[in-house]
């Protein structure tokens, strides 16, 4: 079967710079979740926008669900990361102007493999997003006309893990989600994601700079230093 | 779906996209409430006299013949001798002819003498006669029609006695009290200059001047009213006459005549082309209006862009957002966009409702105090262009954020650490 994320020889560096990430070889396969930890000016965000498909100019190759990224077009890159990556940012995940459910149904706007996904475990996007949201412990008849902006940071940030769950895709992209929640919301969220991930069969890749998380994870890699 | 996250994108920002929409609003609403009134106010000038082929005065120019016949502004400064109105009235090719006698007034208002000529000839804005809103046209030697202004201003009604005082102006201290008017009609009101003055007969006229030299009275003749009506009321002159032609084709055959006629020095004019020639000269008035209006909408515009650029330094991280979804660059452009169409047309329809409700709640103050009449019409041809116009300009400088954040989208960074 095919690796989700497959990494060989990629090597990337800012222009006059020396390598800022070298990694002779990676492979998560479904199941596996991967735990990247690094210090400031390590190279998890840079390592991160090489994945998503927003930093072109590296050698070596990357490979999404089997498709390499340096043979994608913009717009296929685009696709790609609709249909099979779910991203999970540090903070300001949710737009202001959509309530909680429309927030989680985005993903189903922008590919019908994810909808399809969707409607496929739930009756329709919403009731699936209903039904994550609840999963993620989140009142959903309570929260539902209060603006999203006015949840708490631990409210928001599990919406947008529900945002990035829904449809099932391969790969969940997580950038310091927890890095403003305090240690026991964060162990929380961390298991509650997991176990979702898990009942999905999408694959998680957590960057951080908190080594306390390495424990949650069956694979672990550190940024920076030595590799 | 586009339209309803740039519609809710909108509504979350209330207070902001509120304000660019009333401003936006009021800047349509000025811009086609000018055009507006500038096309009335053409229609009326050009409606001030139809159906008239030939204005005819005493020797001077076009213009100054038009503004002392039709609009009653200024004064001739010589008559035609009433032989020679005579002449013109029998001319085998003369249908009808109105004389017009001017240099008296009442309380600032113009009085005309003229003639039954006057109420069966007469035609103003789309060929439309006089019609008496109340009375009859006047029957006896001492009897005035007024115009609809005049009536509503002097609160005057059918039956009241006034008196016409001598020469023009407010201020005039000779008056023809011997003789006393009577108030036998009282016009429609038409738009035109004839709403300001009163009609009596030429006879009448020349009654109240009986015993007046050089303009002012000789003393001890105080002619009375049945002393008036024994004399010969023939007048000796008139100000102007309007004429009306059997044929249209003897129209620059019969002007050419008069205007080089030997006995008397006249000045024969046709009035769509006097009329034309006074507008190059008001007209610039109402280019300059329609040219403030313009410079509004440009401030109402960028007013929008302002507050549209504003808002996208608060929206990097919903660009950011839609773009980790797989949302192409193009289509955030797309919905930045919209959102400036659907302002922008949101815009112009309350614009348009906004001038309609003025007009509704201004029409009745205007037409008293002003004498400025607004037929209730909607959009002109005119109009809908300018809408467009606003909408186009609006929707172009929606692709200043537009790009901006099109910009934003495909910049090599999502994830960012601090």
């Amino acid at each position: 079967m095919k690796p989700v994320l497959n990494i060989e020889q990629l090597c990337f560096a800012w222009p006059g710079q020396p390598p800022l990430i070298d990694i002779p070889s990676l492979q998560l396969h479904t199941g596996e979740h991967l735990f990247i930890q690094g210090d400031s000016g390590s190279g998890k965000s840079t390592l991160l926008n090489l994945i998503i498909g927003m930093l072109p100019g590296f050698s070596g190759q990357v490979e999404i669900a089997g498709q390499a990224l340096h043979t994608l077009s913009r717009r296929q890159t685009d696709r790609l990361r609709a249909d099979q990556m779910g991203i999970l940012f540090q903070q300001f995940n949710l737009l202001p102007y959509l309530n909680l459910v429309e927030n989680v149904c985005l993903p189903c706007r922008f590919s019908s493999a994810r909808r399809a996904a969707a409607c496929q475990r739930s009756q329709s996007p919403q009731q699936e997003a209903i039904r994550l949201l609840e999963r993620l412990r989140l009142d959903v008849g309570k929260l539902q006309k209060r603006p999203v902006a006015e949840l708490s940071i631990g409210q928001q940030q599990r919406v947008a893990a529900a945002r990035a769950l829904i449809g099932s895709p391969a790969l969940i992209i997580a950038d310091e989600p927890t890095s403003a929640l305090d240690p026991g919301h964060r162990d929380l969220f961390i298991d509650l994601l997991l176990e979702e991930a898990e009942f999905c069969g999408s694959t998680l890749l957590m960057v951080s700079h908190d080594p306390a998380l390495t424990t949650h994870f069956n694979r672990q890699l550190k940024l920076g230093g030595h590799s | 779906m586009l339209l309803s996250m740039a519609l809710k994108s909108l509504l979350s920002r209330k207070i902001s996209v509120l304000l660019t929409l009333f401003t936006f609003a009021l800047s349509t609403a000025l811009l086609l409430g000018v055009q507006q009134v500038r096309e009335q106010s053409k229609a009326a000038f050009f409606g001030s006299v139809s159906g008239t082929d030939l204005i005819v005065g005493a020797r001077s120019g076009p213009v100054q013949l038009l503004l002392y016949s039709v609009f009653h502004i200024g004064n001739a400064t010589s008559n035609i001798r009433w032989s020679s109105y005579e002449k013109l009235d029998q001319d085998t090719r003369t249908d009808w002819t109105i004389p017009l006698s001017l240099g008296d007034s009442h309380r600032g208002h113009r009085v005309i003498g003229t003639s039954q000529a006057m109420f069966d000839h007469f035609r103003y804005g789309d060929n439309q006669p006089l019609r008496l809103a109340r009375g009859t046209p006047f029957a006896d030697l001492f009897d005035v029609v007024i115009g609809a202004e005049v009536a509503a201003q002097l609160n005057y009604a059918l039956g009241d006695g006034l008196v016409i005082a001598h020469g023009s102006g407010n201020t005039s201290f000779m008056h023809h009290d011997n003789l006393p008017f009577k108030v036998s009609g009282i016009l429609a009101p038409t738009g035109t200059p004839l709403d300001r003055s009163l009609l009596v007969s030429l006879q009448g006229l020349e009654a109240i001047h009986l015993g007046w030299r050089a303009g002012v009275p000789l003393p001890g003749l105080k002619v009375s009213a049945e002393q008036a009506r024994n004399k010969d009321l023939t007048p000796r002159e008139v100000t102007a006459v309007l004429v009306g032609l059997k044929s249209k084709l003897h129209t620059f055959h019969l002007q050419r005549a008069l205007n080089q006629q030997r006995d008397e020095p006249l000045t024969a004019v046709l009035p769509g082309m006097a009329l034309q020639e006074l507008w190059q000269v008001v007209g610039i008035a109402e280019k300059s209006l329609l040219l403030v209006a313009a410079f509004a909408l440009l401030t109402g515009l960028v007013g929008m862009l302002a507050v549209l650029l504003a808002g996208m330094q608060q929206r990097q991280h919903e660009i950011a957002v839609l773009r980790a979804l797989g949302c192409p660059p193009w289509r955030i452009a797309a919905l930045l966009l919209a959102e400036s169409l659907l302002l922008s047309a949101a815009g112009v329809v309350l614009g348009v409702l906004l001038l309609q409700l003025l007009l509704l709640t201004l029409r009745a103050p205007l037409l008293d105090s002003f004498g400025i009449f607004l037929p209730p019409t909607f959009l002109s041809a005119t109009q809908w262009l300018q809408c467009a116009a606003i909408l186009l300009l609006g929707s172009l400088s929606g692709l200043l954020p537009a790009l901006k954040g099109w910009r934003q989208a495909r910049a090599n960074h999502l994830i960012r650490h601090h």
